[in-house]
């Protein structure tokens, strides 16, 4: 039972897995700490970005561009095509904490000033390219924050976009069954076939 | 009023009440079958089971709130949307921790039977001497050759696969054909088998997953969704196995909702006469006699329920005469390997999702090894090709980014061990009567920690691993120890061990209680030690045989 969430990038037990994936999903390792971008909340002041309160429908489009820029349409469906903006948006609300609603919706602020600032529109008005400069800036940037980062401070807002891009994609019928392939019930257990380099992975199930 | 009288109560539904019903009714005894929880009827009940993995709007994580509402449960991966109603709600349910303790169960019909992780291994003479041999808490009032024929005759019903070796200290169960090694596993294991003296050996896990039909039952389909419930029946649980078959005798009554909270004592002559219960939905106390009472209430409430019971004599309750009860509380201890990369396998998968891992036998401590801790451990794990996960970790986004991460990844394989955990008299439960639980019972306090023995084993648990990787190829090898509390096992035994000694055990060597004859204790509560195996087979193995013991007796008036 392949485990790639833990932190021992093994293959161990379903238990294992799950747990991580709990983590990952708003748990411990995501909480706790003082928000990363405090400069950045100057653009709304006066709003609480802790507050569970539901993305706005020009959220979730700001959010599907950025799963997009992630994840592209290329032979295959992307992350828009998935719904993973409306996705993220819930579960950034739903099963978040408060500190990492907070530390998510800084980042976006600072995103759409960062592409004011150097494009002189906002994220989702740029050209791909321009979108792809900063996603590709941001991912460098959490990654690097991530590898020096303390275990008791919370994750880079990018990092936790990140995962939610591709939980999004990967768990969703478009990614599980379009992108990848995914058998409900396989019926038998093959220990050893052939593979070739494109064939796409067999999804997991529960 | 209602005819309450029974031949047999058995108290609890999971993987032991289970097997007592269905050995006794089989055996022609009336049973009455306590369930404190809900009923969780097999296939119709399990609502999830057939659910795509895109139909749960966390894919199957938790939400803030639950975190909150569970502080306990949260601490690991049953806090999570796909059965979480099969877990035990923290605010229902509390209990208090001197030091920590992770203590998750499932209140319905079939208990942790449905949840469990199906790994089955019978235990052997190393570890029925090995209290004896060490000098450490009490001896095994049995033997392997006592369990044997018990292991053979519940394998055969509850479907074990694995395979056939030659392992002195795992001896053989009755077994359905393996599921296989996958590809880059059986490299390893021919790597091994000229390694270490071939001490290390990787073997197929041996679980209770069937590859064969049994009656009523399907083979594995091969969709690893069983915590969800199977609706094929594959996997051994209380409703796909055992309650089946008991219900066929026409002489089981399955009760829930019913809070069995005492066992009914006449000290004159020194049997319990029934239990006492509290229904759960309409606040009646009822009582129910019978002749044998089999306590099977997962260890923790079994012993909780003997904490409660025959307090006019014992104030501490049935079985406390030892000072035992409640003592010598054990987990196996785990989240410490080791995994490694494995090169050249690309043009390789597999078809279809195992339910089960690798299994490495323990070998420490064995066959003329000696190491500074005692007894030993062994090791699940698997290798498999990365998912699209890995690309949370790597730096990278856009089109050749998505287009890697549809694909599989490199191989990897890891491992966790299981280890040994020692009885210890001052790792321990009690009453905690300032503590009440929804139904105003009082709840049990934690005070149970790992030893040195136990932190000593884990660093072999780490780099054994590393070394196995090594010889098996690996390349980019880590160990690790994520940390670990007792209960995270999920494994928990003792507080109310076997003995040859009232004075310094609670049970005998037919898990009856020493104060009362007619009172069995067959769940994880009586273990006397807590080997480095899954325990669940022992206790089907310990239920059955203790039955088999109370028909007996019953027949021959000594109950």
């Amino acid at each position: 039972m392949a485990s790639p969430f833990t932190r021992h990038p093994s293959p161990i037990s379903r238990r294992e897995a799950l747990r991580t994936v709990t983590a990952l999903l708003g748990g411990a390792a995501l909480t706790g700490g003082a928000g990363l971008l405090a400069s950045c909340a100057s653009y709304e002041a006066g709003k609480d970005l802790s507050a569970s309160t539901p993305f706005t429908d020009e959220e979730i489009v700001l959010l599907d561009d950025i799963a997009e820029t992630i994840l592209p349409a290329t032979e295959t469906p992307g992350a828009k095509a998935a719904g993973v903006g409306a996705f993220a948006a819930f579960m950034v609300v739903d099963a978040y904490s408060p500190d990492n609603r907070r530390i998510v919706r800084e980042g976006l602020i600072a995103l759409q000033q960062a592409s004011q600032a150097e494009f002189g529109t906002t994220f989702s008005h740029l050209s791909a390219e321009d979108q792809l400069t900063l996603v590709t800036r941001l991912d460098r940037e959490q990654h690097d924050y991530q590898s020096g980062k303390p275990a008791d401070q919370p994750n880079h807002w990018f990092r936790m976009m990140k995962e939610l891009t591709l939980l999004g994609f990967f768990t969703s019928e478009v990614g599980m069954t379009q992108a990848m392939r995914y058998m409900e019930r396989p019926g038998r257990y093959d220990p050893c076939t052939p593979y070739e380099a494109g064939d796409p992975a067999w999804a997991e199930h529960a | 009023m209602k005819n309450n009288e029974y031949d047999a109560i058995v108290v609890g539904s999971g993987i032991a009440g289970g097997w007592a019903a269905k050995e006794l009714t089989e055996k022609g005894l009336n049973v009455l079958l306590l369930e404190r929880g809900k009923n969780v009827e097999h296939v119709t009940d399990y609502v999830n089971a057939t659910k795509a993995p895109w139909d749960y709007p966390h894919r199957g994580g938790h939400t803030w709130a639950q975190e909150q509402a569970y502080p306990k449960l949260k601490r690991d991966y049953p806090l999570n949307e796909k059965n979480l109603d099969w877990w035990v709600k923290d605010w229902e349910s509390p209990y208090t921790e001197t030091r920590r303790f992770d203590w998750f169960r499932g209140y319905h019909v079939g208990g942790r039977s449905l949840m469990w992780g199906r790994q089955s291994y019978r235990l052997s003479d190393y570890d029925f001497e090995a209290n004896v041999r060490d000098g450490l808490a009490v001896d095994w009032p049995i033997r392997y050759a006592d369990l044997e024929p018990w292991y053979a005759h519940v394998e055969k019903h509850a479907g074990i696969s694995g395979s056939y070796e030659d392992l002195p200290q795992l001896p053989n169960s009755v077994f359905q054909p393996a599921m296989p090694l996958n590809c880059v596993e059986e490299h390893a294991a021919g790597k091994l088998a000229g390694a270490f003296g071939g001490r290390r050996k990787i073997i197929p896990g041996r679980t209770a997953n069937l590859t064969q039909a049994l009656p009523g039952r399907a083979p594995c389909q091969y969709r690893n969704a069983c915590w969800l419930g199977c609706p094929f029946g594959a996997y051994f649980s209380t409703q796909s196995s055992t309650l089946p078959a008991a219900m066929a005798t026409g002489r089981l009554t399955l009760l829930t909702w019913q809070i069995v909270n005492e066992v009914l004592y006449d000290k004159d002559r020194k049997r319990a006469t029934g239990v006492r219960a509290l229904d759960a939905v309409s606040g009646e106390t009822i009582d129910y006699s019978a002749r044998v009472v089999f306590v099977c209430a997962s260890a923790l409430n079994s012993t909780w329920l003997l904490m409660r019971s025959a307090t006019d004599i014992w104030p501490d309750g049935l079985g406390s005469s030892s000072g035992e009860l409640g003592h010598n509380l054990m987990d196996h201890h785990l989240r410490v390997g080791a995994s490694g990369r494995m090169d050249g396998f690309d043009d390789k998968n597999v078809f279809g999702r195992r339910p089960t891992s690798f299994y490495i036998p323990r070998y420490r401590n064995l066959f003329g090894d000696k190491r500074d801790y005692l007894r030993g451990f062994g090791y699940q794990g698997s290798a498999s090709r990365q998912g699209w996960q890995r690309g949370i970790r790597e730096l990278g986004v856009g089109a050749d980014f998505k287009d890697a991460l549809v694909q599989p990844g490199e191989w990897r394989l890891g491992s966790s061990g299981f280890g040994e955990m020692l009885p210890d008299h001052s790792n321990r439960i009690t009453l905690n009567h300032g503590v009440e639980d929804k139904w105003g019972f009082p709840v049990l306090d934690f005070d149970c920690a790992m030893g040195e023995n136990e932190l000593a084993m884990r660093k072999d648990m780490a780099s054994d691993f590393a070394e196995i990787l090594e010889v098996a190829g690996a390349k980019d090898i880590h160990t690790y120890d994520s940390g670990w509390h007792p209960g995270a096992g999920i494994h928990e035994m003792g507080t109310a061990r076997m003995g040859r000694d009232p004075k310094t055990s609670v049970l005998n060597e037919w898990n009856q209680v020493w104060d009362a004859p007619n009172v069995f204790v067959t769940d994880g509560a009586c273990m006397t030690s807590a080997a480095c195996q899954n325990p669940s087979l022992t206790y089907m193995a310990l239920t059955a045989r203790a039955a088999d013991h109370a028909v007996a007796e019953l027949k021959r008036n000594n109950l």
